[in-house]
């Protein structure tokens, strides 16, 4: 992760810059701020190129956490160390984390008010259509798995029978299931070559 | 939730939550249901779907749903307790693995894990789908909602807080 000056076209000037860009792109990215990010730090402002992109993304995926979150500390962190990455954080939650409380305070004190119920009931079927399709979007990267299609497809649906259907502790489907496909995919990636 | 021992409750299974989010903090949230609602009762199904639904309608990421459950479990202070416990351990993660991930992302550990979570991801991602959509099982006009939503986001560009809106309208009408 420390590639050639070269490859960096354009900086940010100082941390606080870094804390206003962060927030601006937060406050654009309504379902998921990846996209707005993309745009605004690769292909606007250039502070990284899009292999940089891709690459802090893929490692931001590897590690538990939200992939935003991860991003936002490694791009602060390439740029001015612990205080970029915590400059990077701060611009990415604060503003958002002020909308989405003053909704919290509003709706515990208006919950009973059947306006108010009803809007958040039909806000709720929504959310479960936008999770929803944001899993149906992934399903074809699974194509490209090195587990294969069959492996992948049955990993998929145990983990939704044990934890959508069986409810049992994620825990057992991330370390039983979880387990078993990597080291099915360990074993397949051994063999492909 | 009044005694200390809740409160430490509260910010260990964050803790938890923490590591366990490979896929997000979306991809946890059947688990926070199972330990938040059924096993201790701190909030209710309602609760619960309205803290996402409220995530969702904000801009931000999508682990903002995490303070809204907090808050709804223990005010203020449940709300920077299940924030800080959601973001310490990844963050520090993240911070440490900074430099070791970049030079081993294509070795085999590393493509094997990513490739074997990733089913698993997409299962827990419907899962909590699913999750959002038990409290309207029996309306059919809910159930019109989120397919028509699904079938939006997956054809066209359109922005997701158009389609928030829109829930939040016709619910608001009672139509739902």
């Amino acid at each position: 992760m420390n590639p050639p000056p070269a490859a960096q076209p354009n900086q940010p000037r100082s941390p606080g810059e870094l804390l206003r860009v962060f927030s601006a792109l937060a406050l654009q990215g309504f379902g998921g701020v990846l996209p707005i990010a993309q745009r605004e730090l690769v292909e606007r402002r250039q502070w990284l190129t899009q292999e940089q992109f891709v690459e802090t993304l893929s490692i931001g995926q590897v590690l538990p956490g939200p992939n935003i979150v991860n991003m936002a500390l490694m791009i602060g962190d390439r740029f001015f160390g612990w205080r970029g990455a915590f400059a990077a954080l701060a611009g990415l939650l604060a503003l958002p984390l002020m909308i989405v409380m003053t909704l919290a305070v509003l709706y515990a004190r208006f919950a009973a008010e059947p306006l108010v119920a009803g809007a958040l009931h039909g806000m709720g079927a929504v959310a479960a259509g936008l999770i929803v399709a944001m899993a149906l979007k992934l399903v074809p990267t699974l194509a490209r798995n090195p587990l294969g299609r069959v492996p992948c497809a049955l990993a998929l649906l145990a983990t939704l029978v044990v934890v959508g259907g069986l409810r049992w502790p994620m825990a057992y489907a991330v370390l039983g299931i979880g387990g078993a496909a990597v080291a099915a995919a360990w074993w397949r990636l051994g063999h492909a070559r | 939730m009044a005694s200390g021992a809740d409160w430490w409750a509260l910010f260990a299974h964050f803790l938890a939550m923490s590591m366990l989010a490979i896929g997000g903090a979306v991809a946890v949230a059947p688990e926070i249901h199972r330990y938040v609602v059924v096993q201790r009762g701190w909030i209710d199904d309602t609760q619960f779907s309205a803290a996402i639904a409220l995530a969702q309608a904000s801009p931000g990421p999508n682990l903002m749903f995490v303070p809204v459950i907090g808050y709804a479990v223990a005010g203020f202070g449940g709300a920077a307790l299940a924030l800080v416990g959601m973001l310490v351990p990844s963050t520090t993660l993240a911070l440490a693995a900074t430099r070791w991930g970049g030079k081993r992302r294509e070795s085999r550990g590393v493509r094997a894990f990513v490739a074997g979570m990733a089913p698993i991801t997409i299962g827990l991602l419907l899962s909590t789908g699913g999750l959002l959509a038990l409290p309207h099982a029996q309306q059919p006009a809910a159930w019109v909602l989120g397919l028509a939503t699904v079938v939006l986001m997956l054809r066209t560009a359109i922005n997701p807080v158009w389609l928030i809106a829109a829930g939040a309208t016709v619910g608001a009408l009672g139509w739902i």
